[in-house]
């Protein structure tokens, strides 16, 4: 994670001189501004470009397929919302591998945490139904919240008490997980409404109309879970960089011999961040089957874990970055669908090319840096 | 640095002018008004060898029933597991005025409660569910896959020479589940001494544990293998590799895979239903029905392969099955 | 239960514990070379799907068994080497450039199979070949010398890399590398070289763990076939704490654990199918929490190499 330790020095390094030479401030931070949002739009344009080659193999019209893309994603109302609504877990998934990148933790871990919060949401509603939206809703979110939490604790209690390494423990979970969601499934949280059918679908009974998020635009997905997810996004802010425990987990993952000399408990921090991770991610979990499909069902989390980490990275594992990072990256993969429903390609195709949007995207930051270091050695040559 | 940084450039600008110049070339057809449009939404490929593949085939049946290309024209978006990116397609394929929007995936089922109001002159059919809403312009379908399980059974329970069958599925539920149930009764009713193991792998498409799966059940014992989902293209290969072990498919055809060793698959034949919401819409009935595949319907068809020979007490108890299944004098307790 | 420890059904659960242990321990071999000179390739998933396909098609099309070994191993080392560009030489996030290398060959594995052979096929796999005299010692016999070839190669592999780790300059440098690539810089070490060296040598063998899945194993492709195996086998390299012998026990205990649900199932012992499925991934994390050694991470595991910086 070392380039994310230098991205965080180079953002605080590049305060302090923001800070230190008041005048200059704007105009350096816009250029770099600038810098972080160009070069990876390259990258992107690169990867579409290098995809337009399989398009024609495929017989399909590149300048159709892309044009469908941009239609899809922002074209309309409809394409609008979806992007939002593919937005919101990824903001929140990636939320949580900000917070444990911030402290050197690897969170592979996403798809289990989402599974484990939206078990704990599911059941509890099921169960408690009756009572009022007013104390139905914030419980849900924080039994959401709780259950990716525990699933984030394992790996984070493992790693600092055993120094068992977290990308195994967070895979192993995730697997565990899935199992644990396909037993309930089958069994106690199992929709009586399939069993009565003679269906016996993997999926539970609906939530109650009290548990369920509303709509924000009336007859798209588009849900409340969005402004959850974009104020989890300002508090993680507030945490990161205007608390003491956010300060001691940012400087765990800047250095955590230094940190260690200072008197920081280096392992309790990065379990701390873990746990912290899990539990937004388990937020994800809940806000999806409250606000998309109503019910648990198998396969509700699909990607988002592996996405939520793309996301992350994008927005330079910044709380606020984020934000336009997994609406960029949500409106990428809904316009990549769209494409391929426009130009009817193989759909194997949309995860090809955002295999290679990714892959582009993150070599692209090398020239990021060095850009915005040549900018900053300019402007001290300048004084 | 320079050199590459125009190399990148020059190949840059060669994807683009070929990409116009292909762009120049290809011009869109308009649709024709006369054409049926069918538009589909799977939750795996159409190629899966299971539950997608049974809907494309059944869909390519009507095009050809129907004549062809310029009768019926059909697109498809898969591998949509993800529902909303599913939605997103449903919605798509709605707005662009498609005849006929099939959700096939139990999990869209909140999207086409939201989605079918809003487009009263489209029909909508989804599945497996038995669930139209109450709304007039959708179509609910499912198969009763314990039927041609428990035809499956009679046969397999007659045939094993060792007593032991082996059941190899992904999760318990849906129709792998009914399936299995109905298989396991099909045994018990003619051989009440038969072994049969279960083993469910927990994925729907872990290939190689399945394999694992069935080469476990062989080394056990068993001489007859059956299974469902997409994965169990591993307990076929295990079978094969043993040389003497049958194999009993569901919901599509397998006999390709193996034509030595597939005694029988139930199929799924959604082509008869389909041919009759085609002509519903057509006459302006845009839903209200659920449908369940049956053998009494013909929805459910036992392919026996002509290559495998099946003792002719066998195919007769097979035969006394489906019709009993068919009069309701035997039931099957799910 | 008793039934559990029949000489049976303990052959029949190591004979499977071998055969689903072979790509995972292909895979996770050379994960450890590119994790012992500092690279962590999350992208091993993707690139055994490609090559799975490749060994598929060219068996398919050609029938050359050894040729689809071939192209699996060659299709890796060009991913391998993508990954190397993106992450040595353009020092990208390697979590993140990982990610997007698995996305590619996931997507375009399934796109190349609709393309180009567009249905389920099976194709004739290496066969199980006894080894004479050995296959006839009692018991152990038969399980470890009635194998295809692929499961050979891929336990003859431990000690061969285990040797070059360990007693070459090749190793050496390797893990020079990875532990601290700035002396290792100021040693005359070529730290970008030995990188994608090593990246593409476990690619190469990533490439050989797809190959035998589609070709050894199960003998046929789908998507995603791997089901996601190459996470499992990146896991197993932490497991075995960056060493040959470590990560052949982890491959060894993953699926003798898979093998023993399986038999749990099979036999009617009274566990919920769910629970029989989650134990390989619970003992692998109980046993490495419980066991005393644990490795230690090369210290310059997921850092790029910036001469002068670090």
């Amino acid at each position: 994670m070392a380039y994310c330790g230098c991205m965080g020095d180079n953002a605080s390094v590049g305060s302090k001189i923001a800070i230190s030479k008041g005048v200059n401030r704007h105009r350096h931070d816009w250029r770099e501004l600038g810098i972080r949002v160009l070069v990876p739009a390259a990258g992107v344009i690169a990867a579409l470009l290098v995809s337009a080659l399989f398009l024609i193999l495929l017989r399909a019209n590149p300048i159709a397929a892309y044009a469908a893309m941009v239609r899809g994603a922002v074209g309309s109302t409809f394409g609008l919302t979806q992007t939002l609504v593919k937005m919101t877990p990824l903001l929140l998934v990636g939320l949580g591998i900000c917070i444990a990148f911030r402290a050197k933790c690897i969170n592979i871990g996403g798809r289990g945490q989402m599974i484990a919060g939206a078990l704990l949401t599911a059941s509890f509603a099921l169960r408690f139904g009756h009572l009022p939206p007013v104390v139905l809703l914030p419980m849900m979110i924080v039994l959401g919240f709780v259950g990716g939490a525990v699933w984030g604790f394992v790996p984070g209690f493992l790693k600092a008490r055993f120094a068992v390494n977290e990308i195994l423990t967070t895979i192993m979970m995730n697997s565990i997980a899935l199992q644990l969601m396909n037993m309930l499934l089958q069994g106690a949280l199992m929709d009586p409404a399939g069993i009565e059918a003679g269906t016996f679908l993997a999926q539970s009974a609906r939530l109650p109309d009290a548990g369920r998020l509303a709509r924000i635009v009336p007859r798209t997905l588009l849900h409340s879970g969005l402004f959850i997810a974009l104020v989890m996004a300002v508090v993680v802010y507030v945490f990161l960089w205007r608390t003491t425990l956010g300060y001691r987990i940012r400087a765990v993952g800047l250095n955590p011999q230094a940190s260690r000399y200072a008197g920081i408990k280096v392992p309790a921090y990065q379990a701390l961040s873990l746990t912290l991770a899990g539990g937004l991610a388990g937020i994800a979990g809940a806000v999806e089957i409250m606000g998309v499909h109503y019910r648990l069902l198998e396969g509700f989390t699909s990607g988002y874990g592996f996405t939520g980490i793309v996301a992350a990275l994008l927005g330079w594992l910044h709380p606020l970055g984020l934000i336009p990072a997994s609406l960029f990256f949500g409106g990428l993969l809904i316009g990549a669908d769209t494409m391929q429903r426009a130009v009817q390609v193989p759909s194997a195709l949309v995860n090809a090319i955002l295999g290679l949007v990714v892959l582009f995207v993150s070599a692209s930051t090398v020239w990021t840096q060095r850009l915005i270091q040549r900018f900053r050695s300019q402007e001290t040559a300048h004084e | 640095m320079k050199r590459r940084a125009f190399l990148v450039s020059l190949v840059m600008l060669m994807v683009m002018v070929t990409t116009l110049a292909v762009a120049g070339a290809t011009s869109e057809a308009e649709a024709d008004s006369e054409v049926f449009r069918i538009a589909v939404v799977m939750p795996s490929a159409t190629t899966d060898t299971a539950f997608s593949q049974s809907m494309w085939s059944a869909l390519v049946t009507v095009q050809e029933a129907m004549g062809g290309e310029e009768a019926v024209e059909l697109v498809y978006s898969e591998n949509m597991f993800i529902v909303p990116d599913a939605a997103a397609a449903l919605r798509d394929y709605a707005s662009q005025g498609y005849d006929l929007v099939i959700g096939h995936g139990s999990q869209y089922g909140t999207i086409i409660e939201d989605l079918a109001p809003d487009f009263p002159e489209t029909a909508f059919a989804w599945g497996t569910d038995v669930n139209t809403f109450g709304l007039d312009n959708v179509y609910a379908y499912t198969a009763a896959a314990e039927q041609g399980g428990y035809v499956n059974g009679v046969i397999a329970g007659l045939m094993t020479q060792s007593g032991t069958i082996g059941v190899t599925g992904p999760v318990e539920v849906g129709d792998a589940r009914t399936y299995v149930t109905g298989f396991y009764q099909g045994v018990r009713s003619v051989n009440s001494e038969a072994n049969v193991a279960e083993t469910w792998t927990g994925s729907f498409s872990d290939v190689a544990l399945m394999t694992a799966a069935a080469q476990t059940h062989i080394l056990n014992g068993a001489d007859i293998l059956t299974g469902s989902s997409q994965s169990v293209v591993g307990s076929i290969g295990a079978a094969l590799e043993a040389g003497d072990v049958l194999w009993f498919g569901t919901q599509a055809e397998q006999t390709t895979l193996a034509p030595d060793i597939v005694v029988a698959s139930q199929v799924y034949d959604w082509s008869m239903m389909l041919m009759e919401i085609v002509e519903n819409a057509q006459s302006g009935v845009y839903g209200g029905e659920s449908y369940i595949l049956t053998l009494e319907n013909e929805g459910l068809k036992i392919a026996y392969n002509e290559g495998v020979d099946v003792p002719a007490e066998a195919v007769e108890a097979a035969e006394a099955a489906i019709a009993g299944i068919i009069d309701g004098s035997i039931e099957i307790d799910l | 239960m008793s039934e559990l420890l029949s000489a049976n059904v303990l052959t029949g659960m190591l004979n499977t514990m071998l055969t689903l242990a072979t790509p995972l321990l292909f895979a996770a071999l050379g994960e450890t070379f590119s994790q012992r000179s500092g690279v962590v390739n999350l992208g091993v998933d993707g690139i055994m799907l490609l090559s799975a396909f490749g060994a598929f098609y060219v068996v398919l099309t050609n029938g050359s068994l050894f040729l689809g070994l071939v192209v699996a191993m060659l299709i890796g080392i060009a991913m391998g080497a993508a990954m190397s560009f993106v992450s040595v030489t353009m020092k990208a996030e390697q979590g993140v450039s990982g990610i997007g290398l698995q996305m590619f060959g996931l997507g375009m594995s399934s796109l190349l199979f609709k393309v180009m052979v567009g249905t389920v096929k099976t194709v004739q796999g290496f066969p199980r070949v006894r080894i004479p005299l050995l296959a006839e010692i009692p018991f152990l016999g038969p399980i470890l010398f009635n194998n295809n070839v692929l499961v050979y190669i891929a336990f003859a592999l431990v000690p061969i890399c285990w040797y070059v780790l360990e007693r070459t300059t090749i190793g050496l440098a390797i893990k020079a590398v990875g532990q601290n690539p700035a002396a290792a810089d100021s040693r005359g070490i070529n730290v970008d070289l030995v990188r994608y060296g090593s990246v593409c040598f476990g690619a190469m063998l990533a490439g050989m763990a797809g190959a035998a899945i589609s070709i050894s194993t199960v003998n046929l492709f789908q998507d995603n076939l791997t089901a996601g195996q190459g996470f499992i086998a990146v896991a197993l390299v932490y497991f075995g704490g960056w060493t040959p012998v470590g990560v052949m026990f982890g491959a060894l205990l993953f699926s003798v654990a898979n093998s023993l649900q399986l038999w749990l199932q099979v036999l009617g012992v009274n566990v919920p199918a769910g629970l029989a499925n989650m134990l390989p991934y619970i003992l692998t994390i109980v046993v490495l929490t419980i066991s005393v050694s644990r490795g230690k991470a090369p210290a310059a595991l997921n850092r790029p190499f910036l001469r002068g910086e670090n």
